[in-house]
């Protein structure tokens, strides 16, 4: 089958075709297909494009309003991932629901019927995009850093360690998928975003109540709470056991209905 | 080709597509008809996976649709024409159809060319297109990896007079080289004109299938006469059924030879005498969608058409 023939055909050329000479469409094209689709829209750039923006502005903001004693490397770190952690799930929130609430899904899942292939180069591209994003904050933190202590006339101070780094990266990462897991669970992208709060503000808020008052609770709670167990790696050291709470809490909060959530999108009708 | 067997669909008690059957052969047209909500679009939806059946098969060039390792290449799908990311531009949709089916660069501005959407045109975003833009949209997107087998759901909705001209060319070239069309539609006029063969279903079954000029040859033939009382007796007379039509005509299930005989035999002038072929396939699917509830009415139905 000559697909690539490049001499215009404008109309098919009409023949059943010997389908078994085609390969299959090798992963790493529905890889770079799907990153590709979430930068495409014009909701997706600007989604992006507001991480730098507001990267920059937080860095603006420590800049003006720090002191010179607080004006440290983490300090920066901080105020732009903050932003960070919230419009990262985001992007993976509509990478997901856009398929199904714009309908895009039915040219999609045609091209490329196995849906859990889209659906794992989907989660792929969106892992590559949280890295590439916190490494690109550390870097304009970095900046800032230099700029700020320049303009106060201070010795920088590098307060972060690179082990320190690489939790922060798997916690932002933990939390975009958090994002994708609701994308896929929920396909829709209003009921993904309001569920993505819940499991963020909501549950955290109600695990505290819980543990403080009810004694039971308050042993499970490391085990039991996602955001508790994530927040190990925001502050850096994180112990073996630390390290257990966060596994055991990921399976409940992030694989199980992950899975499930797969079990159903691979199944279910497209409309 | 395309080959459904025994392909049935349910929905809780609700049966959409009940124990369907036909083939789309290569080189043909094959009309889908149907009243809304009949199983047309379920019948599509399983045939590219969308949609899992319940029971039965269906394959396109000899394998399940999931199956094919590159189904672009393949199917050509237009099932909707508005299921579009609003926020993409035409040629950024085509791209991506092309990336997945691993296309060169310029097969994308070939396609626009295609089905003339202008440069400037496909650099819009699809939110601001007119629904005829979307379907040329939506071809170009089926025809990109010059497939050998097209499905598409309803695809003259939205164009104008031109563009379902260039439509039907596009479609009897495509099938003339060898390719297969299935093609619903509600638009009976289109289906008259494009297809070779017929598939009607109703209510989710197939009331009847086969090649169109078989089907609406049964249809009969169209006259008028100056007394059509005197023919429709005359035509009862020798077994043949006849609804009256107008002020003087009469729709009569036979060939034109037929009735021409008949009514000269019974000495009864007639003004006019023609093959029913322009409302034949009206008459035939407003009978055919009508009397799926009443099978005693069956007589009337068009011989060997009903499957």
């Amino acid at each position: 089958m000559t697909t690539l023939d490049t001499t215009p055909a404008p109309v098919a050329r009409g023949t059943t075709g010997s389908v078994t000479t085609h390969r299959a469409i090798p992963m790493s094209r529905i890889i770079t297909t799907e990153l590709r689709k979430m930068f495409d829209t014009r909701s997706g750039f600007w989604l992006m494009a507001s991480i730098g923006i507001l990267a920059l502005l937080a860095s603006a903001a420590v800049i003006a309003f720090s002191s010179d004693a607080g004006m440290t490397y983490s300090a920066f770190a901080t105020a732009i991932g903050y932003p960070i952690t919230v419009v990262l799930p985001i992007i993976a929130i509509l990478s997901v629901t856009s398929e199904w609430s714009q309908r895009s899904g039915l040219t999609t899942f045609t091209l490329v019927p196995d849906r859990s292939r889209v659906i794992a180069a989907k989660a792929v591209a969106c892992v590559g995009v949280a890295i590439a994003t916190i490494l690109l904050a550390f870097a304009v933190g970095a900046l800032g850093n230099v700029v700020g202590t320049t303009i106060a006339g201070i010795e920088p101070v590098w307060d972060l360690t690179v082990s320190n780094m690489a939790t922060i990266v798997l916690a932002n990462v933990l939390g975009l998928l958090v994002g994708f897991m609701l994308g896929v669970v929920i396909r829709s992208s209003a009921g993904a975003i309001v569920g993505y709060f819940v499991y963020s503000f909501l549950l955290p808020t109600l695990s505290v109540l819980l543990a403080s008052s009810q004694a039971w609770f308050r042993d499970l709670q490391p085990w039991m709470d996602f955001k508790y167990a994530q927040g190990t790696l925001i502050d850096g050291t994180v112990t073996i056991q630390q390290w257990e709470h966060l596994g055991v809490a990921s399976v409940i909060w992030l694989l199980f209905p992950l899975t499930v959530g797969l079990a159903v999108v691979v199944r279910a009708e497209v409309k | 080709m395309i080959t459904i067997e025994s392909v049935s669909r349910t929905y809780g008690d609700f049966t959409a597509v009940d124990d369907v059957s036909f083939t789309a052969q290569p080189g043909r047209v094959t009309g889908f008809l149907g009243p809304n909500g009949a199983g047309k679009s379920t019948t599509m939806r399983i045939i590219v996976g969308l949609t899992q059946p319940t029971s039965g098969t269906a394959t396109v060039a000899g394998r399940r649709y999931v199956d094919l390792p590159n189904p672009g290449l393949v199917v050509g799908v237009l099932l909707d024409a508005s299921a579009q990311h609003t926020g993409r531009t035409g040629r950024e949709i085509l791209t991506i159809a092309r990336r997945f089916m691993g296309l060169p660069r310029s097969r994308v501005e070939e396609m626009l060319a295609l089905v003339s959407l202008t440069p400037q045109e496909a650099s819009r975003r699809v939110r601001d297109y007119s629904l005829g833009m979307r379907q040329r949209l939506g071809i170009a997107t089926a025809l990109i990896g010059e497939p050998g087998v097209l499905i598409l759901d309803e695809p003259a909705n939205g164009l104008d007079p031109a563009g379902i001209r260039w439509m039907r060319g596009l479609l009897r070239d495509f099938a003339d080289r060898g390719g297969t069309v299935l093609l619903s539609s509600h638009l009976l006029h289109e289906i008259e004109v494009i297809a070779d063969d017929l598939v009607v279903i109703d209510n989710g079954r197939i009331v009847a299938q086969g090649a169109k000029s078989d089907l609406l040859r049964s249809a009969g033939s169209m006259l008028r006469a100056l007394d059509r009382d005197v023919v429709a007796q005359a035509l009862l007379d020798s077994g043949v059924t006849s609804t009256p039509v107008g002020t003087d005509g009469l729709l009569a299930h036979a060939d034109t030879a037929k009735v021409g005989k008949i009514a000269f035999a019974a000495g009864a002038p007639l003004l006019e005498l023609r093959p029913a072929d322009g409302t034949g396939l009206e008459e035939m699917f407003l009978e055919l969608t009508a009397q799926t509830q009443r099978d005693t009415t069956s007589d009337s139905q068009p011989e060997g058409a009903v499957a």
